[in-house]
């Protein structure tokens, strides 16, 4: 049975479509504006290359943020659910969710049956979220793909002072002109935000083993830094940025299995 | 937008200063100033005797030295003084301690305190200080002495920069805001996001959707005036209560925020009835440095501090 996962969340769109255990494919588009129309396009697209079309999907399940933008869906979950639905499907020993996305953070603690037992979210401030990241990359002048390796270069631990972006962007500025060099300023950035993840994280508390998800976990110097900040190591999967699309298709199975009996 | 090849900056609010010529400072005793070197905006005030002589209200630059010169330089522009005939300085403001003409450093929050007492009058209860990159809410008493404040310097939602932000981002002077968040046909509901990055997204949003500009802008405004309320909740508005620095010149954030709080802020205008009478330039940036100035002259008069003045 085919099922489809989609995930829209605050700057991108991801689906995957799996076939029972396996994902046949799965694509991103970034979200833009009109969101239902980056959702239907991607979805199409997806589906293309799968040499599949929208009446071979039996259930599609939608999350993230802008979830209800797909018209479409058989049915809805949180983005908390879809990621402990996911996390613990790859990785049965999780127990803490990290997920770090464009607009938001989130810590989720799970319990030996996958159940989401607590969870924290900061989706109202910049800091913490890929955004900031951003925010600081325009500042530097340097791309975040380059901040997220040359951060790992850095020599020097330079803490920000601030915490909102609009302000961190000036403070940037105020590093470059005292001659910080980049690799310090991308890991003065990077740590930044891993102080704010790591302030969530600790609401739910810090539990072996920890997973990383959401696009912040592509990020090396950012991986790095939250790994300091926790003191513990952090298990980055495959593709960090599909799990919560993952756990909805998961979702969406369960869903068409619990039907069946 | 390009202009003249020259990038246009919405946020770039014009510069100002102005010397009073009722004063002449031979005939003063004391010359004292303050100068208030703000994260966004630098001010400096010449006192003579305790009364309003020269200001320059100026834009910060990269660093906080030659920014307090930038302002003491345009306070003086206007007047025959030179900063070696002024007997004390004192600095505030976020980079107060880097204000090298300065020979004592006095906190932002009592100086606004006691420049507004100044400016509006001792029945000020409350003042509401909006600066650049952060807001204070004081209340104070008859003195202008601080009672208690809260503050918020962690977030730009709220302070003259985010205000600063978006006017960049919709291309309107930032001074226009005002006004033209009244020439609406139905008052639109607030931005819904706090933090200022997100809510660029949504105004992005909002136009890409065809919603007027003006209809934007009241938005912003009512988001603003939102919260500055959660600040002013907090501590405990009394009346007199009144707005200082640079959103204080933005009715669009003022007046929604009176509606949203039932209580009018005072006029801005000069307590003094002279001052009124001569039409002395009410600036509400200046408080701080206003107040500066003041403590200077008190603890000259206190004996508590030194003249440094060399001719």
């Amino acid at each position: 049975m085919i099922v489809a996962g989609i995930d829209v969340g605050g700057k991108n769109v991801h689906i995957v479509i799996r076939k029972d255990g396996r994902i046949l494919t799965k694509g991103t588009l970034p979200a833009g504006i009109k969101k239902a129309e980056a959702v239907d396009a991607l979805y199409d697209q997806v589906l293309k290359q799968a040499g599949l079309s929208r009446k071979d999907v039996e259930r599609v399940v939608a999350t993230g943020s802008a979830a209800k933008r797909v018209a479409f869906a058989h049915g809805f979950i949180q983005d908390v659910v879809a990621d402990a639905r996911g996390v613990i499907k790859s990785f049965p020993n999780a127990r803490t969710v990290i997920d770090v996305g464009a607009e938001e953070g989130r810590a989720i603690k799970l319990g030996a049956d996958g159940k989401v037992l607590d969870f924290a979210i900061n989706e109202k401030c910049a800091a913490g979220t890929g955004t900031f990241v951003e925010a600081m990359s325009r500042a530097l002048e340097v791309s975040v793909e380059e901040m997220s390796k040359i951060a790992l270069d850095s020599t020097k631990s330079i803490p920000m002072n601030a915490q909102c972006a609009v302000f961190g962007e000036s403070e940037v500025v105020s590093l470059i002109h005292q001659k910080a060099s980049k690799a310090d300023i991308s890991r003065a950035v990077m740590d930044a935000v891993a102080g704010r993840v790591g302030s969530v994280v600790r609401i739910v508390g810090l539990e072996k083993d920890v997973m990383l998800v959401g696009g912040m976990a592509k990020n090396a110097g950012f991986v790095d830094s939250l790994e300091k900040n926790l003191e513990m190591p952090v298990i980055v999967p495959n593709d960090p940025e599909y799990m919560g699309a993952y756990g909805a298709a998961e979702v969406a199975l369960s869903d068409i299995f619990e039907e069946a009996k | 937008m390009v202009e003249q090849g020259k990038p246009v900056e919405f946020w770039r609010w014009p510069e100002t200063n102005w010397v009073n010529p009722d004063i002449d400072w031979i005939k003063g005793e004391w010359i004292t100033a303050g100068v208030d070197v703000g994260s966004v905006s630098t001010q400096a005030v010449i006192m003579v005797d305790g009364e309003f002589y020269a200001f320059g209200n100026t834009r910060t630059g990269s660093d906080s030295p030659n920014s307090a010169q930038k302002g003491m330089d345009y306070a003086l522009e206007k007047t025959d003084l030179k900063l070696e005939n002024i007997d004390y300085c004192i600095g505030t403001g976020y980079g107060r301690v880097n204000v090298p003409m300065a020979q004592q450093a006095i906190t932002e929050i009592s100086c606004h305190a006691r420049g507004a007492n100044f400016m509006y009058g001792p029945d000020v209860r409350t003042v509401m200080d909006m600066g650049g990159q952060d807001c204070k809410a004081i209340n104070v008493d008859d003195r202008g002495k601080v009672l208690n404040f809260m503050m918020n310097d962690k977030c730009a939602a709220g302070t003259g920069r985010g205000m600063e932000v978006f006017a960049d981002l919709i291309h309107i002077p930032v001074w226009e805001i005002g006004p033209r968040s009244f020439l609406i046909s139905r008052e639109p509901p607030s931005i819904s996001n706090t933090c200022v990055v997100f809510a660029k997204s949504e105004v992005v949003g909002l136009l890409e959707q065809g919603v007027p500009e003006n209809e934007i802008m009241a938005a912003y405004c009512s988001a603003m005036a939102h919260r500055i309320m959660e600040l002013l909740k907090r501590l405990g508005v009394k009346e007199k209560f009144v707005i200082t620095g640079g959103i204080a010149k933005n009715e669009g954030v003022v007046k929604r925020l009176e509606k949203e709080l039932g209580i009018k802020t005072a006029e801005q205008a000069w307590a003094n009835p002279q001052y009124r009478e001569k039409n002395y330039p009410f600036d509400t940036q200046l408080a701080g440095a206003l107040g500066a100035a003041l403590f200077g002259q008190s603890l000259l008069e206190l004996g508590k501090a030194k003249s440094v003045r060399k001719t």
